[in-house]
């Protein structure tokens, strides 16, 4: 914790002292180094040692060369691969439609998706068993009613490799819709306009413009799903085990195991982390060169495309798809809330309460609940305020070595949750810094996790103020510090809540790392999910998941809805 | 408790004896004195205020057992449930860190108690009520353990799905493709209870007999307590193995489930708990543990759990069948603590996962 003071020092100080920036910049390196270089530092130490601490290849050899630990890596290899596939087909005309058509409904549309964002992937993959276990799965009892099939018979079976890629697909499309709307936003209608003047038809505009100008966009989204799905450890800790396979995530977890093996989890995770930096590297290199400059011209909105006859059977397939990720799973989690037996249809003579009563009877349910949202409001508003500083010095530039703040910032996407779960467990165990059993280690989990995104957001935000409102305050004879509260402070607000907003959500979300670093004292919610799930206690799993999604969007919305803070705004930019 | 317990006693007293001599190298002390339930303790305890108990138990029954004990003394019981290798795990990863949270434990393997105690983690501590009413086999001699609840891993299936006439009888019937994709089995490396049906179905029937029914297509859960929950929605027809009493309570609460005690023998598994030496409220854990085998608690674990207790004078639940009456496999904590590890190889070998 001490650490992290030296984050809100500088906020309240860097305006006043421009001479602080160097000390700044020392002070925000070494707490990003301490975040990401210690844990990682520490995952190769132990992938390169036996269990007496002498230096060994034999992790890695046994790691590739044992069937139990191949076969995982191909399965997690191809979940990721067809994850992302489905993602990207069902998201990218879903943004376009959203984006660049007179779809109705298209707020509706954008805050289903958003819904389908905040909801965690564990818990949508236990309302997917809920719906679509083979037997007693609600969809596959509805099918037997409607065509008196046998029992036995079905024809969703969740517990399979589909059904596991069903569901990460499902809670990851959000991030390439996100991606291709917002580029679709961003295209000025100009260009397509230009283009139908030539005497382009609509396909080739969309050949020639529409589409090579949202492509970046769109691989940037497939890469960020890939990465999703390979990394996710939620789903599979859930539906995995019952289908019978492992995937990387699951099988690091399970070499925690007693005896544990930390040398061979250290081991296991570094391929995913080699991968994930390999193919950010990817993404760099081909969309590095593709420089688009789209945005920040004085062109017109983008043109909307009038559907004219398609335009309801479109909004029919939009909210279909969207059947799947929100009202499904949200109709199951609630019938199982009041239901005596998780997947029977409630009716009202057999409603009850006794799930209600057993969920508040539970001792961690209180302590969860409080150290989740403790947790997650900290998270948001230290990490917000780290990339608001880190942000701006990069952005503006204001001290030489600021693209290495910057690199440093981004550099954790690269690090898969349980991969930084394992680090950190390994680096705070043990001496000199030894957080592991206060909460403390779970918010330098989330800040690390979060930080990427954090930067990410408020560094384009900055980017979009641009220097030209603040240096011509400055001329007319305001001091830096009035630039920042007359200027650029107004125009970041709505920036910084929905980064606020983005962190808080994404931490009450977390289990792969928490999952990793909890103990009793410090379990958080989606861990004590994961524990009901062990025990088949599914109607306490529906309460407390809706319980936690309902606590998250009043927070979501209270904190947007702050008198002359927040003015009501979407979260758009997940 | 049973006249049929002389074997598993006869067992369990040769078992701790070569123990004994393996791992207490010092001379033997004389067992501790049996601690009555008294006003210092109680008042020492409140003054605590509080107590963390981590479990394998059904999570329901267990948050029941910590609100009674709070009702009666006013003492906050924070309850961690999980299957008894995770438990076992966590408290192993906590102590590996220096956090000593955990007051007390009770588990479904008994072998964990061999290991805890080899590492000195447990505090001696004899409960007056089970110096008197328990068989000197369900305690440890240094009283460092004693079994709360006794547990059998039997065959079940859903009354629904499958006809009494049909209901396999053994072991052996559920190789029939008949249960191809309709049965479901815990897993050993998160349950106790299955770590121990695993070693000892695999020791009679051998380990071909898990060969054979992995190509039955068996769906795997973690937990003994979700097998019976699994079979009660009617995803699976058949449990392979799982927590018995479980599946006697939801019948009685009117579940469509019977329960079928293999011809093979039932699986065993004793659950013990154990006060750490290091335990935050070590007045409270005592009071805990006197409690939680005092004849009340007991009672209740027969009367509302439907488990066996180790008291001699708890009165049976005329529902559930006495252990007298089963064919029992027999249990082997030491063997289990040798061959964890490779069981569980082994079992993820054969199972995949």
């Amino acid at each position: 914790m001490t650490i992290a003071l030296p984050a809100e020092a500088a906020v309240q100080r860097r305006p006043f002292k421009i001479d602080m920036s160097w000390p700044v910049l020392l002070a925000f390196a070494a707490l990003l180094c301490v975040l990401i270089v210690l844990p990682m530092s520490w995952l190769v130490y132990y992938s390169l040692v036996d269990k007496a601490g002498a230096f060994t290849l034999g992790n890695f050899v046994t790691l590739f060369s044992e069937p139990e630990f191949r076969a995982p890596l191909v399965t997690t290899l191809m979940l990721a691969t067809s994850a992302s596939i489905f993602c990207c087909l069902a998201a990218a005309p879903m943004g376009w439609l959203v984006a660049r058509t007179d779809l109705p409904f298209a707020n509706a549309v954008r805050a289903l998706v958003t819904a389908s964002f905040v909801t965690p992937p564990f818990l949508g993959a236990i309302a997917w068993e809920l719906l679509a276990a083979p037997n007693s799965g609600l969809l596959n009892k509805l099918y037997r009613h409607l065509t008196g099939a046998e029992m036995g018979e079905h024809i969703f079976n969740i517990y399979s490799l589909t059904g596991l890629i069903f569901v990460i697909s499902c809670y990851t499309f959000p991030y390439i819709f996100v991606l291709v709307a917002n580029a679709l936003d961003r295209i000025p209608g100009d260009l397509e306009d230009a283009s139908s003047m030539l005497g382009g038809s609509a396909a080739t505009t969309a050949r020639r413009i529409t589409i090579p100008l949202a492509l970046p966009a769109l691989l940037a989204g497939m890469l960020i799903a890939f990465l999703q799905a390979m990394t996710l450890f939620g789903s599979p800790a859930i539906l995995a085990l019952p289908a019978g396979f492992h995937t990387m995530t699951t099988k690091i977890w399970s070499l925690f195991q007693f005896p544990p093996k930390p040398e061979l989890a250290a081991a296991a995770s570094l391929p995913l982390l080699v991968l994930t930096v390999m193919l950010l590297r990817a993404q760099h290199m081909i969309l590095g060169r593709k420089g688009y400059s789209v945005v920040g011209g004085k062109t017109g909105d983008p043109r909307l495309i009038r559907l004219g006859v398609w335009k309801w059977p479109a909004v029919a397939v939009v909210f279909g798809v969207l059947m799947l990720p929100v009202f499904l799973p949200y109709f199951a989690l609630f019938n199982a809330a009041f239901s005596p037996i998780a997947t029977t249809l409630v009716t009202p003579e057999n409603a009850t309460l006794k799930n209600l009563w057993f969920t508040f009877s539970l001792s961690s349910t209180k302590i969860a609940l409080q150290n989740t949202f403790v947790l997650g409001a900290l998270t948001a508003t230290l990490g917000t305020a780290m990339a608001l500083v880190i942000g701006y010095i990069t952005v503006r530039r204001a001290v030489v070595g600021h693209q290495a703040l910057g690199f440093l910032a981004t550099a954790p996407i690269a690090i898969p949750g349980i991969v930084l779960g394992v680090g950190l467990f390994l680096a705070y165990t043990q001496p000199p810094f030894v957080l592991y059993g206060t909460i403390w280690i779970l918010l330098l989990a989330y800040l690390t996790i979060e930080l990427p995104a954090a930067f990410q957001q408020l560094s384009s935000a900055y980017k979009a103020v641009g220097n030209d409102l603040e240096d011509a305050s400055r001329i007319l004879g305001a001091t830096r510090l009035q630039a920042l509260r007359h200027i650029t402070a107004p125009l970041l607000r709505t920036s910084v809540i929905a980064t606020w907003c983005f962190i808080f959500v994404a931490t009450i979300r977390e289990l792969s790392a928490a999952i990793i670093l909890f103990t009793s004292d410090t379990k958080v919610v989606s861990v004590l999910i994961f524990d009901l799930k062990e025990s088949g206690d599914l109607g306490a799993i529906a309460v407390l998941g809706l319980l936690m999604l309902l606590l998250t969007f009043a927070v979501v919305i209270a904190i947007n809805r702050i008198p002359g803070f927040g003015a009501a705004q979407r979260l758009r930019n997940t | 408790m049973s006249k049929r317990q002389v074997s598993r006693r006869a067992v369990l007293k040769g078992s701790a004896a070569a123990a004994v001599t393996v791992f207490a190298a010092p001379v033997r002390a004389q067992l501790p004195l049996a601690s009555p339930l008294n006003d210092a303790l109680i008042a020492a305890a409140k003054k605590e205020g509080r107590v963390s108990f981590y479990t394998a138990m059904d999570l329901d029954f267990a948050q029941r057992l910590g609100k009674a004990f709070e009702t009666k003394y006013g003492i906050a019981t924070k309850v961690e449930r999980s299957g008894a290798e995770r438990v076992f795990q966590r408290i192993g990863q906590e102590y590996g860190a220096k956090i000593y949270a955990v007051d007390v434990a009770n588990t479904a393997d008994a072998a964990h108690c061999i290991i805890w105690k080899r590492n000195g983690w447990l505090a001696p501590y004899l409960p007056e009520d089970v110096a008197k009413h328990y068989d000197k086999a369900y305690y440890d001699p240094d009283a460092l353990s004693v079994v709360t609840r006794i547990l059998v891993s039997p065959i079940a299936y859903n009354t629904k799905l499958v006809k009494a006439e049909d209901a396999p009888k053994s072991f052996k019937d559920l190789l029939d493709p008949k249960w191809v994709g309709k049965m479901v089995k815990g897993h050993p490396a998160y349950s106790g209870t299955i770590m121990n049906a695993t070693y000892q179905i695999a020791r009679d029937l051998g380990w071909d007999y898990f060969e054979k029914l992995a190509r039955q297509k068996v769906m795997q859960v973690q937990s003994a307590t979700d097998t019976p929950k699994k079979v009660e929605l009617g995803e699976r027809a058949v449990m392979v193995d799982g927590a018995g009493y479980l599946v006697i309570r939801y019948k009685e609460e009117g579940a469509p489930l019977e329960i079928v005690y293999p011809e093979e023998g039932t699986p065993l598994a004793t659950g013990p708990s154990v006060v750490f030496k290091s335990a935050p409220n070590p007045n409270a854990a005592r009071l805990f543990q006197n409690w939680m085998h005092s004849r009340e608690a007991q009672q209740f674990l027969v009367d509302w759990a439907r488990q066996y207790s180790a008291h001699g004078q708890t009165v049976e639940k005329p529902s559930v069948r006495p252990l007298r009456d089963l064919k029992l496999m027999k249990e082997d904590p030491e063997a289990v603590e040798k061959e964890a590890e490779s069981i569980k190889k082994r079992y993820a070998q054969i199972f995949k996962v």
